[in-house]
């Protein structure tokens, strides 16, 4: 369905073997019911039944909303030192390795240039599979790096989040990842380049706190967990059950915290309807 | 970090339990306390891995090894009382007992330093730690508070207000602690709620339109983790002062004074200077949230603050951080004078380098220091 401009022979489309492995058919966690493989896929991993919008890796997210599936990666080749040699009842090392051959990437985010609509754009997309898409040095530094092309290149940015936040196997530096994505973001502004926060299930901690609501326009999926402290340590600190769709994407338009809430469907006509708002038609201005 | 507490013979380790401490409660020799300081050392190691878990227990022996000591030094050692023999016997004690000593001090050392992170999270929250308004009280005169966010509220985990810094008008911002349990239910413990943060950046707001130097103090747990925050957007109040700091013309200090308590410190963190008082902590999570999430065991607190590297000495030799400020000795808690003052001398020392800067290249440097800091990645071939 997709195909892929790749950077490079270590970047193979992966996820497509996956999926031929998984078998043809796949059970909806939310109407629980059985669901061909390719009726979903077709769908853009929406179920048909429910509309429940199931995750999708980063490459899959890039392909979705950039023109004919086509994009260019950059600055994939980032990888993590391991500032804090962090072991705990794994070590980090491994832990990094592992997620490395899970996923096929280097670190939790995706940086690409594509079309969306025709109009040139910069898209970061966060891989939830890895390490839960916790934000690391790596992370911090290719989304800053993205920031930094739009500035310079005058391209409109997308950042698609899935994330559980920071990522505490680098402590403290995953916290200034938070400081130094912002401030890269408050030179975006005064650029006047748009941005656009694309907020998927789940978003949290660190990166809810930071750019993920700093988009000109911060737009969600359905039913995504989108949240500053995770459900459970909030049930810890008030001792009492959360109400039924707390911290859900719709929870959070009805408080104000989102411009929208849009359908997987309708996510590229609603992006690119915004960016002529906010740039012109395409080709009228500098893009 | 322990080698030095291993250079004990195999032979001096004793298997397991056999031989607790409680059953030579009372040694007459010298012997008997060189047996239990023996005993230490094996613990040492004998570890695997989760000596964090061992460190009080060393403590509680190297306890036990000096009460014993104390007894060993009052024996009678008077030569009238006895033969030459016994006054030789009683030299030789002596030496023996200075060279026990010697390697207490040795061991003890070796303790503190490796129970480091925690014993420091356990001062960075000790109840007599100054809190922000105890600063204020003798750094700052003329504090006048302001309050609310114009949106929601006025919290009061978070205190702002206008002061005057070595006849400075300044801006001061900083997290508040309490002491007694209904202040403390009022200061929410430190946690502080959205409208927190953005009466934080109302009032650097202020503090830049009328060219004023920004000082903000840290000391908080975490931002709060709870119905009404998340309702009124903690995550976006923060993202706010993450984006607006990097950019305000005027000077900011930043001192983590007791706790830097993640998203919710680095709120009101993004600085010219980062200090660190001594004895404070800096860290993405709490050790106990880190326990219960990678050790699925909260108990682990000691090892997961160790491994996080929450420290001022850490987070220098990160680079996150630009000072660190002396506390007194044991501690800011024995003296708040003295903690106030050292501080004041570190403000005044920064505050006087930021000024002569012209703004454009204030906020340059800002916005590098944030920019190039925590870089650790590198290029995969
Ligand atoms: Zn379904």
């Amino acid at each position: 369905m997709t195909w892929f401009k790749r950077q490079s022979g270590e970047l193979a489309n992966s996820g497509e073997k996956k999926v031929r492995t998984e078998g043809l058919w796949v059970k909806c966690e939310s109407c629980r019911q059985i669901i061909w493989k390719k009726d979903l896929e077709e769908n853009l991993n929406v179920c048909p039944k429910c509309d429940k919008h199931f995750r999708v890796d980063a490459r899959t997210r890039l392909a979705q909303l950039l023109d004919d599936g086509q994009y260019e990666l950059f600055d994939t080749d980032l990888v993590s030192t391991d500032p804090l040699k962090f072991v705990d009842l794994k070590a980090y090392a491994s832990r990094l390795k592992q997620a490395q051959k899970d996923t096929g990437l280097n670190d939790a985010v995706l940086n690409a240039r594509g079309k969306l609509n025709g109009r040139p754009v910069i898209v970061s997309a966060m891989e939830y599979a890895f390490i839960g898409g916790s934000m690391g040095a790596v992370v911090g530094e290719t989304i800053t790096r993205a920031i930094e092309q739009a500035v310079e290149s005058k391209t409109p940015i997308l950042i698609v989040s899935a994330s559980g936040g920071a990522r505490m196997m680098e402590g403290v530096i995953s916290l200034m990842q938070l400081a130094k994505i912002s401030a890269a973001l408050a030179r975006l502004d005064e650029a006047k380049v748009p941005y656009i926060s694309i907020l998927t299930d789940p978003t949290t901690g660190g990166v809810t706190a930071s750019f993920a609501m700093l988009g000109d326009l911060n737009i969600a999926e359905p039913g995504a967990l989108i949240g500053f402290a995770g459900p459970r340590v909030i049930e810890q600190t008030i001792r009492q059950k959360l109400p039924q769709g707390f911290q859900r994407s719709e929870f959070l338009l009805e408080h104000g915290m989102l411009d929208a809430v849009v359908p997987r469907k309708q996510l590229k006509p609603y992006v690119a309807r915004a960016l002529d708002f906010m740039a012109g038609p395409v080709g009228t201005s500098a893009n | 970090m322990i080698r030095g507490l291993m250079k004990s013979s195999p032979d001096m380790r004793l298997s397991g339990q056999s031989t607790p401490a409680d059953k030579t409660d009372a040694p007459q020799s010298v012997a008997g306390a060189e047996l239990l300081l023996s005993m230490v050392e094996a613990q040492w190691a004998n570890r695997n891995g989760n000596t964090m878990e061992l460190a009080p227990k060393a403590q509680q022996e190297l306890e036990k090894i000096q009460q014993q000591l104390a007894r060993l030094e009052s024996l009678p050692k008077n030569p009238e009382q006895g033969s030459a023999q016994v006054a030789a016997q009683s030299d030789e004690t002596q030496q023996q007992i200075q060279q026990l000593n010697e390697r207490i001090s040795v061991l003890r050392k070796e303790l503190e330093e490796f129970r480091g992170a925690w014993y420091k999270t356990e001062l960075a929250r000790h109840p007599q730690r100054p809190y922000t308004l105890d600063y204020i009280e003798r750094i700052f005169t003329g504090w006048s508070e302001i309050h609310g966010d114009r949106g929601f509220g006025d919290d009061p985990a978070i205190v702002c207000g206008m002061a005057r810094f070595h006849d400075e008008d300044v801006m001061v911002i900083g997290h508040q602690k309490a002491r007694d349990t209904k202040q403390k239910v009022y200061r929410n413990f430190g946690y502080a709620h959205p409208e927190g943060y953005r009466k934080a950046l109302r009032a650097m707001k202020i503090a830049e339109k009328f060219g004023r130097p920004i000082f903000t103090f840290v000391d908080t747990p975490g931002a709060y983790p709870g119905l009404g925050a998340e309702e009124r957007g903690q995550a976006e109040a923060i993202a706010r002062n993450l984006r607006e700091m990097p950019r305000l013309h005027v000077p900011i200090l930043t001192v983590i004074t007791g706790e830097g308590g993640s998203g919710g410190a680095l709120a009101v963190a993004v600085a010219d200077r980062v200090l660190m008082m001594e004895n404070s902590v800096y860290s993405v999570i709490s050790p106990e949230g880190c326990a219960s999430i990678m050790w699925r065991d909260a108990t682990k607190k000691e090892l997961a603050a160790e491994a996080l590297h929450i420290t001022a000495p850490h987070l220098m030799e990160l680079g996150c951080i630009d000072e660190i400020v002396e506390e007194p000795e044991g501690g800011a808690h024995t003296d708040h004078e003295k903690a106030a003052a050292l501080l004041d001398s570190a403000l005044q020392k920064h505050l006087a380098t930021l000024k002569v800067l012209p703004i454009p290249s204030l906020l340059d440097s800002r916005y590098k220091k944030f920019r190039n800091m925590a870089q650790f990645f590198k290029t995969n071939v």
